[in-house]
């Protein structure tokens, strides 16, 4: 199973040719836009729910249903907003979008804006991604002066306006409350949902947010059908994703691939394979430091999809694969991404507050061995007690590693205490 | 920190330069009308840049009174977000990404070359207050590890004799552009 070269979608992912707006449309671009926004946006909510797309961003919630959701009232518009506040740890497709496929973006953005009735769409791009805001400025000034955007856009009689919003480096706000919290220009504070953004969203608008990904693919998706994307990938898990492959392998690499594709084999095909082997591999995280990690017995058969990686208490997240080989020290390497969470926590609930910096603190003292083996299981108590009881999914993401590092590698831990005893006696 | 500011900074007023003015009129236009607080974290980086690389409370005031919005409201957003400064940082703000595939690739060598060639600790500006050196949470360009950003630039794939030669280079005021 891997993906043919006439099914990739992102042509130019590497950026070996030009970005330019002609250069986009002569691989592809905004062919026949008017005739695919003609056809109505009952039609693309159809297609793309036809087509199986799940969302990129992590969740992986069905793009066509969320679409279905939106409200359209006479009263209030609604706002599509495009979320490329990427900075899950790992994860670097939506950058290569933004730099190498910009006019897909800017086309995802119009289709989808279609589809759900804003005639305002936002796109929140990260505050670290300063020269790549540069680039996507210029391919909306682009699009725009060829007619593209603004009043009747790509001729089709429906008009949009697409504007950047620049964020200002918090990792809570690529949660799609405090996305709009911090677009409405407060705090990056996520809020409690029901009511669900597509009901009381941006300005109390309905309004839709979708990751760079899955916006980017829908163009193709509406040119070749809802089909030619089911047909891809498995059940459930339709279509192609771009891979961000990173960490201990020859060739860090991101790749355009079909759902489903076995992890072995992406490393080994796409990423030069393990530094030092197959054999050499200790572990994976498959989707971004938040989702729990896989030792080395479950990556030798594992499919890169949601159902498969669910099924082995991991997720598929943002499909970033860090691959660490067996000089890792895996405690270590943990520990800094809980203080990474402890950084980002955004402080509103009291579990995530303060259970983050528990858990940095006590992972920092795991590091060393300086604890004893009931620890470990407080630890593990203590991640419970934080995931799910927050108000967005950052408590989650922040126990979740530490529960996979005890559920594969307790002994590991263990051994480390044993040591230092020794070392002290 | 905002307290802190308040007692020691010298109240200077702060105004907006007339092509700033005009390019936050543009910023503001791009949101409904009354919603103009959306563009806070535009002004307030135009702010900063205005202000020498970080915003003091004349500064943060003035954004305020554009916007029409109580001055605690501006202080809340500008303690919020990492990359807004309260203090006056360094010319150049050196960032080593550490985070997992960074580190995995050998980030704390990088780190530890910034520190030994700048001779600061993280979060320290030198003395000359050419350089902050910075500990950054990912950056984003996890295949291209380990990753380094000096004011907005990514440096990308870097090895510790470039990182040495990056910094040379700007320490003879000779900015060298991306490879």
């Amino acid at each position: 199973m891997t993906l043919e070269k006439k099914d990739r979608i992102f042509t130019n992912l590497h950026g070996e040719e030009s970005t330019t707006l002609k250069s986009s449309m002569e691989r592809g671009d905004w062919e026949g836009t008017d005739q695919l926004i003609k056809k109505g946006s009952a039609w693309i909510v159809r297609e793309i729910k036809k087509s199986g797309l799940r969302g990129r961003g992590g969740a992986g919630f069905s793009t066509g249903m969320k679409w279905s959701f939106i409200k359209n009232s006479r009263k209030l518009p609604s706002y599509l907003i495009v979320n490329a506040d990427e900075s899950e740890p790992g994860t670097c497709k939506d950058r290569d979008i933004i730099r190498h496929e910009p006019q897909k973006l800017i086309e995802g953005t119009l289709l989808a804006s279609v589809a759900i009735g804003a005639k305002v769409a936002y796109i929140y791009i990260r505050g670290e991604f300063f020269r790549e805001e540069k680039i996507l400025q210029k391919a909306i000034d682009e699009a725009y002066a060829a007619g593209l955007l603004g009043k009747d856009a790509a001729k089709s009689g429906y008009s949009l306006d697409i504007y950047l919003h620049r964020g200002a480096g918090a990792y809570i706000c690529g949660e799609e409350t405090a996305l709009i919290s911090s677009l409405e220009g407060g705090k990056g504070f996520p809020r409690l949902k029901p009511p669900f953004p597509t009901e009381c969203g941006l300005y109390g608008c309905p309004t839709i947010i979708n990751n760079v990904e899955t916006i980017a693919v829908i163009p193709e998706i509406l040119r070749r059908g809802g089909e030619w994307f089911s047909s891809l990938g498995t059940i459930n898990n339709t279509g192609t994703k771009i891979f961000c492959v990173s960490g201990h392998v020859n060739n860090p690499c991101n790749v355009e691939e079909e759902m489903g594709i076995p992890l072995k084999m992406l490393i080994e095909k796409h990423a030069g394979g393990v530094r030092g082997g197959w054999d050499n591999l200790l572990a994976v995280i498959p989707g971004g430091s938040s989702v729990p990690l896989i030792p080395k017995s479950v990556c030798d058969t594992v499919l890169m999809n949601f159902d498969s990686l669910c099924s082995h208490n991991s997720n598929f997240g943002t499909a970033a694969v860090i691959v660490m080989d067996k000089s890792t020290d895996l405690i270590k390497m943990i520990a800094r991404l809980a203080k990474f969470y402890m950084h980002e926590s955004c402080g509103q609930c009291s579990p995530c507050r303060e259970g983050t910096g528990w858990i940095w603190r006590m992972m920092e003292r795991m590091v060393k061995g300086e604890t004893e083996e009931a620890d470990i299981d407080r630890l593990e108590e203590i991640t419970y007690q934080i995931e799910g009881y927050t108000i967005c999914g950052l408590g989650a993401a922040a126990a979740w590693p530490i529960q996979g590092l005890i559920r594969h590698f307790k002994p590991l831990m263990v051994e480390r205490m044993q040591n230092r005893n020794k070392g002290a006696a | 920190m905002i307290r802190a500011q308040k007692k020691s900074v010298c109240e200077k007023v702060f105004q907006f330069t007339k092509t700033n003015t005009i390019k936050i009129a543009a910023i503001i236009k791009k949101y409904p009308k009354g919603k103009q607080k959306s563009s806070i974290l535009s002004l307030l980086y135009i702010a900063q840049e205005q202000n020498g690389g970080h915003l003091s409370v004349p500064s943060m005031d003035c954004v305020a009174s554009i916007l029409g919005i109580p001055p605690i409201q501006v202080y809340e957003v500008a303690t919020f977000y990492t990359m807004f400064y309260l203090q006056p940082m360094g010319k150049n703000i050196v960032q080593v990404c550490t985070m997992t595939s960074c580190w995995l690739r050998g980030s704390d060598k990088i780190l530890l070359a910034c520190k030994k060639n700048l001779g600061i600790d993280i979060s320290e500006m030198t003395g000359n207050g050419d350089f902050t050196l910075l500990e950054a949470e990912c950056l984003g360009a996890c295949v291209n590890a380990p990753v380094m950003q000096i004011n907005g630039e990514f440096y990308e794939n870097i090895t510790v004799k470039e990182v040495e030669k990056i910094l040379r280079n700007m320490k003879e005021k000779n900015p060298v552009k991306e490879k």
